[in-house]
C-alpha cells in the first residue's frame, strides 16, 4: 500500500496504490487525514484508485471515513479510475451515493 | 484424488495478504477467470480479517486460523471449497452479524460489509459459530470452464 496526495488548481488528488486491507488501513488513514488537513482549502477531493491492486471492505470504511472528514471542511469528494474488482465492492456498499464516480 | 490443502496461520494482520494469495494460488488449478479469482481473494480476506479483528479481540491465548481448501473438478469447470475456522470468542447473534452494515466496532471505521461480500462474491456461504468456542465459515465458488 502506498499513499500520495497532490493538489492541482483546487483539486486535491488522494492517490491510493497497491493492496488495501485491514492490515495497512491504520497507516493509510493517518496519511490521508494528514494530507486532508494540509489541504483543507481545496475545492474538491478526488480519490484516485487507478493503481489499487486489491481492496476488501476495509476500503469502504476508509473512503467513508475520509468522506466525513472532507465534508467537515466543506469539500465534496469523488472517486476516479476504479477498476472492475474495486467497483464491485464499492457498488455493493452504496459508496457511490456519497462519493460519486467522476 | 481431489486436490486439497490445509493451512494454519497466526491470526495477525501480516497474514491477511498471505492467506488470500495462498488460496488464490491454490485455486489456479481450476483455471479461474481474473474476476472469479478476485472474488475468492476478497471473500478470503474478509473471513481472515474477521478472525483477526473480532474472533481473538482482547485474547492472549494462541490465536490461529485454519484454512482448508479442496478442489472439485467437474466434467465442465469445477468448484473451489473453502473452510476458514477460528477458535476465538464466537458470534453471539449470527443473524445480526450477517445483516449488511452491522458492525460491533462502529468507531473503528468498520463497514459491516464483510459477510455481505462473502455471501455475494461466493456461490455458497454458511457460518457456524459457538460463543466461547469459535467460528467456521464454509464457502464454495463455482469456476466456469
Amino acid at each position: 500500500m502506498n499513499f500520495t496526495a497532490v493538489e492541482k488548481s483546487g483539486v486535491l488528488f488522494l492517490i491510493v496504490e497497491g493492496e488495501v486491507d485491514e492490515h495497512g488501513a491504520g497507516e493509510l488513514r493517518l496519511a490521508a487525514d494528514r494530507k486532508i488537513d494540509e489541504h483543507a482549502g481545496a475545492d474538491k477531493a478526488v480519490f484516485d484508485l487507478g493503481k489499487v491492486s486489491f481492496m476488501d471492505s476495509t476500503g469502504i470504511g476508509f473512503l467513508i471515513g475520509r468522506y466525513k472528514k472532507l465534508r467537515r471542511y466543506g469539500i465534496p469528494s469523488y472517486v476516479s479510475r476504479v477498476n472492475a474488482e474495486t467497483d464491485k465492492i464499492l457498488s455493493l456498499s452504496g459508496v457511490y451515493s456519497l462519493i460519486p464516480k467522476m | 484424488m481431489e486436490n486439497y490443502m490445509k493451512l494454519e496461520i497466526a491470526a495477525i494482520g501480516e497474514n491477511e495478504s498471505f492467506a488470500r494469495s495462498a488460496v488464490a494460488a491454490f485455486a489456479l488449478a481450476l483455471n479461474p477467470s481474473l474476476s472469479e479469482l478476485s472474488d475468492v481473494k476478497t471473500a478470503v480476506s474478509e473471513a481472515v480479517t474477521n478472525c483477526i479483528v473480532h474472533a481473538y479481540e482482547g485474547e492472549d491465548a494462541q490465536k490461529s486460523i485454519l484454512i482448508e481448501c479442496r478442489i472439485e473438478k467437474r466434467t465442465v469447470g469445477g468448484a473451489l471449497h473453502i473452510a476458514i475456522t477460528d477458535y476465538g470468542k464466537g458470534i453471539q447473534d449470527v443473524e445480526q452479524a450477517l445483516a449488511p452494515f452491522f458492525t460491533t466496532l462502529e468507531d473503528e471505521e468498520r463497514s459491516g460489509m464483510g459477510f455481505t461480500i462473502m455471501q455475494t462474491f461466493m456461490t455458497e456461504f454458511s457460518v457456524a459459530s459457538e460463543p466461547g468456542k469459535g467460528t467456521k465459515i464454509v464457502m464454495m465458488k463455482e469456476i466456469a470452464a
